[in-house]
């Protein structure tokens, strides 16, 4: 259970995460803004939470993590720079020729377990390390984070079954639940109804959460249930924190104006301010 | 003649090596039956993977256990691991540089009668456009166990396709089979066949026909399709003046497509490419298949002597 001070210090973490995304996709010229800041909270307690050694990316004692979702990198670049995994010059070169900083990661990048980007990979290669670490009887955890339009995939689905199947209980699966992909309202575009019965007819042990409180992010982290995979669906709000962008479908990949990232930062300060 | 079907050799052979190796997996998608897996998934069930009729996540699946250190065979029909898992082989196991050996049981028309859903034609085609993946036609057993031997030492993203039924033996040993590295017969040089597959038995057998009526060509059993051994089509092209392609894969884009790349830019001379035309192929066993469409040793004889004519 976090306390209040805790709690403060992650969502000020946050707030400056999300003015590094931003930023980073206006000096690249472009990104997948919406799903970036949808998944800040969740991305910023799992680098808080997971065991991993920024010195030492393939410490054999680290957790896993696959941002299935690879599209929203800038968040995950971000990090990776903040926990010194990657040298902060290298964040000017996103999206440039011949960066290792592309659209989607890469495992060249320290850190990054998976070249994700196509999507409806994640959960299967979460999966199979998971399997990986049972059969060997490590005691790695495994996380991996999704979207909800990503969800359409049917790859997904047979991932899903294979996890319980092989009662997979180090793995977690994080679902981005921002209700919106690039043409609209995922209910309108393909909808997931009853999204947390289907996970638990699946076999995940599985919760619903809102996103973006920490409280509920790190008890849900701490789920584990023997025999079952554990599947948190997180209630987010697309483009949070940058006033003009939050839940809205269009800006799914978007470059900001100056004068909207200078008004983030703004509303940024206030916020710490008055965390303060 | 002795036959021995590629993928008995091959599960006698993982058996063995994986009871000395407890990292090698297999993963299967209910074919368990059909790639002949015989006493595996009971002798070694913690190192057997059952994945369901889910092609896309048994290769990704595999390529996580590959991430962590597994070396993993996936087993299923080539028809749909190269098809419906294509995107998985691309990412998951080639882009990602996952050791993951994909092998395609029952592939070309060795389904036979079973159809166009069943028929792997394409898969070479689309295989072989995918950076960093070897891709491997084994001809027979020997083939298959000098391949598979040679991925459990120095594992690499593979795709290997092999046929349902028992195929002649062609090499005593492994000793000199190697990935990247064609197989000759005989030493004419009149012109030379570059086959793959069980079609290689078929070329040797036209070799010796055409030997009758004083035609002397080469053989070349071209088993590793990328990295294709070029040297041995530059020596084929300059020592025969002419070469014939052999496949049981569609005429677009497989091993003729490979070849002629090579011999267009570099050494140009006659050409034909024989393998399965661009249709709705009817229904049969591979062999009848075959002689309909003179894939079979008389046919193969009647294609070289067309194209000595071109010389």
């Amino acid at each position: 259970m976090l306390n209040k001070e805790q709690i403060k210090k992650l969502e000020i973490q946050a707030s400056e995460i999300c003015e590094k995304t931003v930023e980073l996709i206006y000096n690249g010229g472009g990104g997948h803004i919406g799903g970036d800041l949808s998944e800040v909270d969740i991305m910023v307690s799992l680098f808080n939470y997971m065991k991993h050694d920024p010195k030492n990316p393939k410490w054999s004692g680290r957790d896993y993590f696959i941002l299935s979702k690879g599209h929203s990198s800038e968040t995950y670049y971000t990090l990776l720079s903040e926990y010194g995994y990657i040298d902060k010059t290298l964040l000017g070169k996103y999206g440039t020729f011949g960066s290792v900083l592309g659209g989607h990661p890469n495992k060249k990048i320290p850190g990054v377990e998976a070249n994700t980007g196509s999507l409806g990979h994640g959960l299967g290669l979460a999966s199979g390390i998971a399997l990986a670490l049972k059969r060997d009887g490590m005691p790695n955890r495994v996380y991996v984070l999704t979207g909800d339009g990503e969800l359409g995939e049917g790859s997904n689905w047979e991932a899903m079954m294979s996890a319980a199947k092989y009662r997979l209980d180090n793995l977690t699966w994080i679902v981005d639940r921002n209700f919106l992909q690039i043409s609209g309202q995922t209910e309108e575009v393909m909808p997931f109804v009853n999204l947390k019965k289907k996970a638990e007819a699946f076999g995940f042990k599985t919760v619903e959460i809102n996103g973006h409180d920490y409280g509920q992010i790190f008890s849900a982290l701490d789920i584990r249930e023997k025999g079952r995979p554990v599947c948190i669906i997180a209630d987010t709000v697309k483009g949070k924190r940058l006033a003009c962008a939050e839940n809205r479908a269009d800006w799914h990949h978007k470059t900001p104006t100056k004068e909207q990232v200078d008004q983030l930062k703004k509303d940024m300060d206030a916020y710490r301010k008055e965390l303060a | 003649m002795e036959r021995e079907a590629c993928s008995s050799a091959f599960s006698k052979m993982i058996l063995e090596e994986a009871k000395k190796d407890r990292d090698i997996t297999v993963v299967c998608t209910d074919s368990r039956g059909s790639a002949k897996l015989g006493a595996y998934p009971d002798e070694l069930p913690e190192q057997f993977v059952e994945i369901g009729i889910a092609e896309q996540n048994a290769v990704t699946v595999s390529a996580g256990m590959s991430h962590m250190g597994k070396k993993v065979f996936v087993l299923g029909p080539a028809s749909f691991y190269s098809t419906r898992s294509a995107e998985q082989v691309k990412v998951d196991v080639a882009y990602s540089n996952n050791n993951v050996a994909v092998i395609g049981i029952s592939g070309g028309v060795s389904y036979g009668a079973l159809g166009a859903t069943h028929h792997s034609l394409q898969d070479i085609a689309l295989m072989r456009a995918i950076p960093n993946l070897t891709v491997e036609i084994p001809s027979d057993a020997a083939q298959m166990r000098a391949v598979t031997a040679e991925l459990l030492k120095a594992g690499r993203p593979a795709y290997i396709r092999i046929g349902r039924n028992p195929v002649p033996v062609l090499y005593g040993n492994e000793g000199d089979i190697h990935i990247g590295k064609a197989n000759k017969w005989f030493d004419g040089h009149d012109a030379a066949v570059i086959a793959c597959g069980q079609l290689v038995s078929r070329a040797v057998d036209a070799a010796g026909l055409l030997e009758k009526e004083g035609i002397h060509i080469t053989v070349v059993d071209m088993h590793t399709i990328k990295p294709l051994d070029t040297e041995a089509v530059k020596s084929a092209a300059e020592e025969c003046g002419c070469i014939l392609t052999l496949e049981e894969h569609s005429i677009y884009g497989g091993l003729g497509g490979a070849v002629s790349e090579f011999l267009a830019q570099n050494n140009p001379v006659p050409m034909k490419i024989c393998g399965i035309p661009d249709e709705d192929v009817p229904n049969g066993t591979d062999d009848e298949v075959f002689r309909y469409y003179r894939l079979d040793p008389e046919g193969i004889a009647g294609a070289v002597k067309d194209l000595i004519r071109k010389k």
